[in-house]
């Protein structure tokens, strides 16, 4: 803090502070002490997860130009648009913790900070935009509910905004696929089709195993995090199933059968290699969903650039006013 | 960073959703001016909807109280609203800090 | 709150369903509107008016919505999404009144998915390619002032459901053409690229506005407006050579087949299948 006095409290002070705060379940604010690693962690979740809404609207948003009716077209348009909007909720509660977003965005563009991996997976057929909405958006759902009541205040308030347009949006991908699947053979298949190539990277949305993700620990001490990636990833699949044999399409995992004592669903293991190579880069849409954010970026330079010298222009023609 | 690089200027977001309320804090945005912060702010925090009155404001023009005024360790009384900008930047390659 | 039921925490405070998410739901404009066709109204041209108009939006919204996941800022992918929200909303609501009134009864993806280009009747500045931001807001400046005075007087129409329609998409282009009159002063004034790119897209409307007059004489209006924008933007105002020919008659650009090829493709590759 640049203009705190010389005789800023003891650092112990502050850490009981921070714990107490944390520990009556109450909201840690922009302001407020905070240790180091809770905030660049906050960071780094924020940012990763604001990008993610940002290069999230690549998949469907090729399919705006092409929906099949202009009802669809309409939901979609709006439904990539609210992806925007999320993105700069999110943005904005990441800026509270005095990083910029030209920064974050910087970091993005030059590949230093990830976003989700499910998104760089191409989307083939319009089914894909269905599958989306109902596995993808419900795996963020359960992953994001739980962070409306994150200890940091701003990311807590952005995701309680944000997951309720989330459920529409998953909603919206479950009828239409409920409506394809009563449609043509042709439709069904596509369908199935698209659950075949979106399910097993749906559960990598969790993450790596709760084994080998060392900093879940911490961060759920922090408040963070309130659940683990495997078992937010088994609430996914109990919610799931039971939508899936409504819609009538198979999972294709042959290990997932219902566990009579436990009353949830058992599951196979996910390619966790496949994820970390979709991590590191060398999944199939990486580098053209990077293009296209790089350029959009970059062609835009001038635009901000124009605005920005209006704005000095009428200040300056202000000033001269006033002074006149 | 150069100016550009750092983009448009942060501005907070103040929302009256229906008459009788007080305005309410909604979160931030960027815009180059007063003008397109508004525009901006009505697209994505009030969704347009009419009726509905918006205040911006530039982040860097508000004063911020300490969390405690009684502490007497925080001397200042007016801050900036987030503590901003780089001074927390973090280098990429530093793996989860 | 508990989030041990993910869907149950969600569905506080939503009984709006039909508002999931922004632009699609709504009040219906049409509420309490008399559909019929009243008397000394000649059908088959209100029919082909609504037609003409909804081509207009649903080419344009198109365009647009080729700006998503490529704006300059992300403050911008937002305000353009609502803008084509707002023309396929109005684009809908005239091909179903055109369904209703030209004896056919077909519905608005009929028109929409299943004519070819030369039924098409939108003015042909609507199907130019997307090009740069300065054409972008220079196109958007134009077409929304034009169809703004146009709306105008189609409040008046004696079928009360093109006055209605009219009516909801008067305040809407009042916010469009807002928007694209700010953005060409900031274009205009800012450096002198954007002032250069500007001016290259005011001379390429240019040619396209005589074609707007003649579909809907409201000359007076729009030019008032764009002198004022191009005063303040500190731009010429566009040299005015009308391009022979016009959308409203089916002659189009080359670029309006490959735009309806894509719009289409799905529809059309699945023709039995309902979405």
């Amino acid at each position: 803090m640049t203009t705190q006095s010389a005789q800023a409290p003891p650092p112990e002070r502050l850490q009981e502070d921070f714990d107490a705060t944390i520990a009556h379940d109450q909201r840690i604010e922009p302001r407020d002490w905070m240790p180091d690693g809770y905030r660049g962690t906050l960071v780094r979740q924020i940012a990763q997860h604001a990008h993610s809404e940002i290069i999230g609207m690549q998949p469907e948003g090729e399919w705006i130009g092409r929906a099949p009716s202009l009802r669809r077209k309409a939901i979609l348009l709006a439904k990539v648009q609210d992806e925007a909007g999320h993105g700069l909720y999110l943005y904005s509660a990441a800026e509270t913790l005095g990083t910029d977003r030209a920064e974050l965005t910087q970091r993005l563009i030059e590949g230093r900070q990830k976003y989700s991996s499910i998104f760089n997976y191409p989307t083939l057929t319009f089914a894909d935009v269905g599958v989306i909405g109902w596995l993808v958006d419900g795996a963020a759902i359960c992953n994001q509910v739980p962070l409306c009541r994150s200890s940091y205040g701003p990311y807590a308030r952005a995701m309680v905004r944000i997951c309720k347009e989330e459920s529409f949006h998953q909603r919206q991908g479950y009828e239409l696929l409920m409506t394809m699947m009563r449609g043509t053979d042709a439709q069904r298949e596509m369908v199935q089709d698209a659950v075949d190539r979106w399910w097993w990277p749906s559960l990598m949305m969790f993450g790596p195993p709760d084994d080998a993700s060392p900093n879940s620990a911490r961060s759920m001490a922090w408040k963070i995090k309130r659940h683990s990636n495997d078992e937010l990833r088994r609430r996914f699949v109990d919610m799931t199933v039971p939508q899936a044999e409504k819609l009538g399409v198979t999972l294709p995992d042959p290990e997932l059968r219902r566990n009579e004592q436990s009353g949830r669903y058992d599951f196979g293991t996910p390619d966790w290699d496949e994820l970390t190579r979709v991590i590191k880069g060398d999944g199939p849409c990486n580098a053209e969903r990077m293009r296209r954010r790089r350029s959009a970026h970059e062609d835009g330079a001038w635009v901000r650039e124009a605005a920005t010298a209006h704005a000095a222009k009428q200040a300056a023609r202000a000033r001269k006013e006033a002074a006149a | 960073m150069t100016a550009e690089e750092h983009g448009w200027p942060l501005y907070e977001v103040f929302v009256r959703g229906k008459r009788g309320l007080n305005h309410v804090h909604v979160g931030s945005l960027h815009a180059a001016d007063d003008t397109m912060a508004l525009t901006h702010a009505r697209d994505l925090y009030t969704r347009r909807n009419e009726g509905v009155s918006i205040w911006v404001v530039r982040s860097e023009y508000i004063a911020a109280s300490t969390r405690d005024e009684k502490d007497p360790f925080f001397a200042p009384s007016a801050d900036k609203v987030y503590r901003h900008p780089t001074f927390y930047d973090i280098p990429g390659d530093v793996p989860h800090i | 709150m508990s989030d041990d039921h993910v869907y149950m925490t969600l569905a506080e405070g939503h009984e709006d369903d039909s508002r999931w998410a922004f632009g699609t739901g709504f009040e219906d404009p049409l509420h309490g509107v008399d559909t019929a066709v009243p008397e000394g109204v000649d059908a088959a041209a209100l029919a082909a008016d609504c037609v003409a108009l909804a081509d207009d939006a649903l080419v344009l919204a198109q365009r647009l919505a080729e700006w998503i996941t490529r704006a300059p800022e992300l403050e911008e992918e937002v305000a353009l999404a609502n803008i084509g929200l707002d023309l396929l909303g109005q684009a809908r609501l005239l091909y179903s009144r055109a369904g209703q009134t030209d004896g056919t009864g077909r519905d608005e993806d009929a028109y929409a998915y299943f004519r070819d280009p030369a039924d098409f009747r939108n003015v042909r500045l609507a199907e130019l390619p997307r090009e740069d931001f300065a054409f972008a807001v220079t196109r958007l400046l134009v077409l929304s002032a034009w169809r703004l005075e146009h709306f105008r007087r189609l409040t008046a129409h004696p079928d009360p459901v093109l006055a209605a329609v009219a009516a909801k998409g008067v305040k809407e282009l009042t916010y469009h053409r807002q928007y694209a009159a700010e953005w060409v002063v900031r274009l205009g004034d800012g450096t002198p690229e954007s002032h250069r790119r500007t001016r290259t897209a005011l001379d390429r409307v240019a040619p396209y506005l005589g074609e707007l007059f003649t579909a809907c004489d409201v000359r007076e209006e729009v030019v008032a407006v764009l002198r004022q924008v191009t005063e303040a933007a500190g731009l010429p105002m566009p040299a005015y050579r009308p391009l022979p020919g016009s959308g409203r008659d089916g002659e189009h650009t080359e670029h309006l087949a490959p735009l309806l090829a894509e719009l289409q493709s799905v529809a059309r590759a699945h023709p039995e299948a309902t979405w």
